[in-house]
């Protein structure tokens, strides 16, 4: 099954899930020791419909954070300071900030679904498969039993998955069969928009290369929209159309997969694709030098200028701003110049 | 390769470890490592992967090597002294000196609520590998060679470092009694893959200058590769493949190699997969059918793959458990 | 004592529990002032309500309430106090033993663990002080209700260590040369840390319950002043029926003072204490 990569500039896309000026910050006070962790600032995203969106960065840069808040999953000490989300569902605009509890209810997993990375958490460890499937369809929609059992049979067929699973408990299952059943849990109601965080860490390359194939399938099948989160560089070439790059809170590039894995700009997105090892051959790879800032003291400036071998004098003072550099191909650095300038 | 246990580092014989899993009222004995043999030789260091995916029985082995766990069958063997007799005064005094486990996450590896320095004393006091007026050198010495040094990390807890220094400061602690051997356990796979990288050529660094072999088990065979002089796949128990990672990474024989090794994503979006690959089935059924463990999903299976079990066969200068190669 | 500082600047409920608690132990020393003997009678004018002169009043025996409270907390405190050191003491070793060395030493702990959860308390107590009525001194009492109150305690401590047992740095602390006692008091104490203040506190409920309940029976050491003693006292010479209340309010209201006290100081700890706000804590400081 060859995947196409649809074009990004076509016309008739429309935004799905539009993020302005997004400002996240986790505020703690423990014991009198207060404490602001910028964990997203000043990140604007639109995603199309219909397209894999993938976000890339180290841990620790925001990624999750950016989910949550994307997802309007926002718990104390985590708040948003600035910026709004608005969802483009059903041809109705909704700002995920002004949704009541009840409508996001409404929304969740119907329209809007999450993978989480531990599959192990998701599934109840004391009922068996099916009878998970039948608690969750339920609890969205008015169906018997037998119905919820047909409904997840031929879902489940659809996407592969052995039959046997459904009269298995979670424990008897794999890893891999595990985090697959979450994903078809996840998508059983044909949602519109998936956020997936993670969902392949921890697993091995084969069952990895399977969760990846079940979300294009899933992808396809429906035209949704997915939102995928992974530091795994490979599993972005594999499945998204267009991947933006975290660093510290920021959002440094966004393009095409093509693009930014062929010709990346920022120096950081040309480290992240360097230091991975290849069956090129053993010559020594480089590392990254040094870590990422800590997010409550982040540095002046551009925030990659620690660790960047470019960096200017400018890069210290002053925050490169995100530069158009060619249609849908946008980052945030000082020696980068603006194809409009 | 010498297959005498006297010139060997660590020496595998037939080396089976079971656990009985219980169906109603029956129980079965279930092999999560089955009759492996392997060798790593004495004097010459090397990184000896260890691959396949989760559930191939890579961390029970990884347990039987640290002494954590004692074999069923056959024997496991380190510079001549079978590992599961030895006493735990003998481990103390002897045996945790020479080899050393690093693990895979390391803020697992560190209690929370100890100062992260507290083990790099303990180990060396312990084992009174320097004296008290010298510790403080003595660590500053071997933290600097994961790229740490004291003053950056004493007195701090293990959640204020990155996953990345955490997993050096336990590389460090597992040096500080100069270890012949290490057993690291997935060290990377907690770890961003721009991280993994400063780990794993560290581990190259170690074997060259320092003569300290590892037994690096993973699952990601592009570090394996990178990193490692000698791999072997392991599949539901089974080595399946052994030999050097020029051989079996640069040109896999044995099928289930070949599907490890097509499996991983390739940063090249000119490289993705276009094959479905079909994927394991429910564990147990794996590893109690007979014959070949690997039949259900191979693509060159034959009518014997599913009643006999295939031997090893010596081919292109590796070891391959599989009736392909049985000439 | 920056720990000190740090719960009673923001734990509102340590705040107020040491407040409660540094007011428990003023009585408490005042008792080793008092102008009177803890037995002696006719001390005082009979029966005078509270007033300037004697503050909570007197008893039909001319005994000063008042003092004879600084008494009774101090020998309740004393019985409970050992009591709680007793139990959490077995408790805290057999459950780090047979959580730790597992097999036989786990099985034979086990078992003398369950039968003791079994055992009904109240009536073996009754029983108990039935017997040896008479002789029982309020430290025999102390040491009895040690030895009845640990099995439940001790099985949580056993099922925490066998969880801990398993995790890395256990192993990590293994192979740093850490020898099983070191591993177990270094390593897996302060994890258990939380569970035991409020397993302290909840003894502390315990035995001031069971050392009043049975000086009510009047099957403890009666000569002895204690808040339960005090009760017992109280009721014989019919403080209720003549309406000298006073006699009875002072233990009932000391004793619900001392209980609210250790409770409250423990939820502070509690929190403090915890993995997971201790965390958050230890990253506010980096």
């Amino acid at each position: 099954m060859k995947v196409t990569t649809p074009n990004v500039t076509t016309q008739n896309m429309t935004t799905i899930v539009s993020a302005k000026d997004l400002q996240a910050y986790y505020v703690t006070n423990a014991y009198g020791v207060a404490r602001t962790v910028k964990a997203v600032d000043n990140i604007s995203i639109d995603i199309q419909q219909g397209e894999v969106y993938g976000l890339a960065g180290e841990s620790g840069c925001g990624k999750s954070t950016l989910l949550k808040v994307l997802l309007g999953d926002i718990q104390p000490p985590l708040t948003v300071l600035g910026g709004s989300v608005h969802y483009q569902l059903d041809g109705e605009l909704q700002d995920a900030a002004t949704m009541t509890v009840e409508d996001k209810r409404d929304i969740r997993w119907r329209q809007v679904s999450y993978i989480p990375q531990g599959s192990m958490h998701v599934l109840n460890p004391v009922r068996r498969i099916q009878d998970t499937f039948h608690d969750f369809i339920t609890t969205h929609k008015q169906t018997t039993k037998r119905e919820s059992k047909e409904m997840t049979q031929s879902y489940l067929r659809d996407l592969g998955l052995p039959e046997k699973v459904m009269r298995s408990y979670p424990h008897q299952l794999s890893g891999g069969m595990r985090q697959r059943v979450t994903i078809a849990l996840a998508t059983i109601l044909w949602p519109k928009l998936i956020f997936a965080d993670e969902p392949t860490t921890a697993l091995d390359v084969v069952v990895q290369r399977g969760v990846i194939q079940l979300l294009r399938d899933i992808q396809h099948k429906e035209n949704s929209t997915v939102v995928l989160i992974t530091h795994d560089l490979g599993v972005h070439a594999n499945l998204a159309d267009r991947i933006g790059v975290l660093y510290a809170g920021k959002l440094v590039e966004e393009a095409a997969t093509k693009t930014i894995l062929k010709s990346p700009q920022h120096p950081y997105t040309k480290y992240l694709i360097n230091s991975l090892p290849s069956f090129a051959g053993h010559s020594a790879k480089e590392s990254i030098p040094g870590r990422p800032p800590a997010l409550d003291k982040p540095p002046q400036g551009c925030r990659f200028h620690p660790r960047c071998p470019l960096a200017i004098s400018k890069c210290e003072h002053e925050e490169p701003p995100m530069l158009e550099l060619a249609p849908g191909h946008r980052a945030a650095c000082h020696l980068l110049t603006s194809s409009s300038a | 390769m010498s297959s005498t246990s006297a010139h060997a580092l660590l020496h595998a014989n037939n080396l089976s470890k079971t656990f009985d899993i219980r169906r109603g009222f029956s129980s079965q004995a279930f092999y999560a490592v089955d009759t492996v043999s392997f060798n790593l030789d004495i004097g010459q260091a090397e990184i000896f992967s260890i691959a396949g995916e989760s559930g191939s029985g890579k961390s029970t082995l990884a347990k039987m090597m640290l002494g954590m766990e004692a074999p069923s069958q056959g024997t496991l063997s380190y510079k001549g002294r079978e590992v599961s007799t030895l006493s735990n005064r003998d481990k103390r005094t002897w045996f945790y000196k020479e080899v050393q486990p690093i693990f895979q996450d390391p803020f697992a590896a560190f209690s929370p609520l100890k100062r992260i320095d507290h083990y790099l004393y303990e180990t060396l006091f312990n084992y009174k590998v320097a004296k008290r007026a010298e510790a403080d050198a003595y660590l500053d010495g071997v933290l600097a060679e994961v790229g740490l040094s004291l003053a950056e990390i004493k007195g701090r807890y293990p959640n204020e470092l990155s996953g990345g220094q955490a997993q050096r400061v336990a590389i460090a602690r597992a040096l500080i009694t100069k270890p012949s051997l290490l057993v690291a356990d997935e060290p990377v796979s907690m770890l961003d893959a721009s991280l993994r990288m400063s780990i794993v050529n560290m581990f190259r660094t170690l074997k060259d200058e320092h003569n300290v072999s590892i037994i690096y088990i993973t699952h990601d065979l592009a570090t394996a590769y990178y990193s490692a002089d000698r791999i072997a796949i392991m599949l539901r128990g089974w080595i399946v493949e052994l030999g050097t990672v020029d051989k079996v990474l640069g040109d896999p024989l044995h099928p289930y190699t070949q599907n490890l090794k097509e499996s991983i994503p390739q940063v090249d979006p000119d490289k993705t997969w276009d094959k479905v690959t079909d994927l394991a089935e429910l564990e147990a059924d794996a590893f109690l059918r007979q014959g070949c463990r690997f039949a259900a999903r191979c693509p060159a299976v034959m009518s014997k793959c599913h009643t006999q079990e295939p031997a090893v066969y010596e081919h292109k200068g590796r070891k391959v458990k599989c009736f392909l190669y049985e000439s | 004592m920056k720990i000190l500082i740090d719960l009673i600047r923001f734990s509102p409920s340590f705040r107020v529990g040491t407040m409660i608690l540094s007011i428990v132990v003023t009585l408490l020393v005042m008792s080793f002032f008092s102008p009177y003997e803890a037995d002696e009678r006719r001390a005082v004018p009979r029966n005078e309500p509270p007033s300037r002169n004697y503050i909570l009043g007197t008893n039909s025996q001319g005994q000063d309430v008042f003092w004879m409270l600084t008494f009774g907390i101090r020998n309740s405190l004393i019985v409970a106090g050992l009591a709680v050191a007793i139990g959490r003491g077995i408790g805290v070793i057999l459950g780090l033993v047979s959580g730790y060395l597992g097999g036989l030493w786990d099985r034979v702990l086990s078992s003398v663990v369950d039968s003791f959860i079994v055992i009904p308390r109240l009536p073996l107590l009754i029983l108990i002080a039935v017997m040896v009525r008479g002789q029982l001194t309020f430290i025999g009492l102390g040491i009895i209700l040690g030895l009845l109150d640990w099995a439940f305690p001790s099985k949580r401590y056993r099922a925490q260590i066998l969880s801990l047992k398993e995790r890395d740095f256990t192993q990590t602390a293994v192979f740093s040369g850490m020898r099983t006692f070191k591993i177990v008091t270094q390593e897996h104490l302060p994890f258990i840390t939380p569970l035991l203040l409020a397993d302290i506190v909840s003894g502390f409920l315990f035995a001031l319950g069971m050392e009043v309940t049975l000086a009510i029976f009047g099957l403890s050491d009666m000569d002895t002043q204690t808040i339960g003693t005090m009760i017992y006292w109280g009721n014989y010479y019919q403080a209720l029926l003549t309406n000298r209340i006073w006699v009875l309010a002072a233990p009932i209201i000391a004793s619900v003072v001392v209980v609210v006290g250790f409770y409250l100081i423990s939820l502070g700890l509690t929190t403090y204490l915890d993995p997971r706000t201790r965390l958050v804590r230890l990253q506010a400081q980096s």
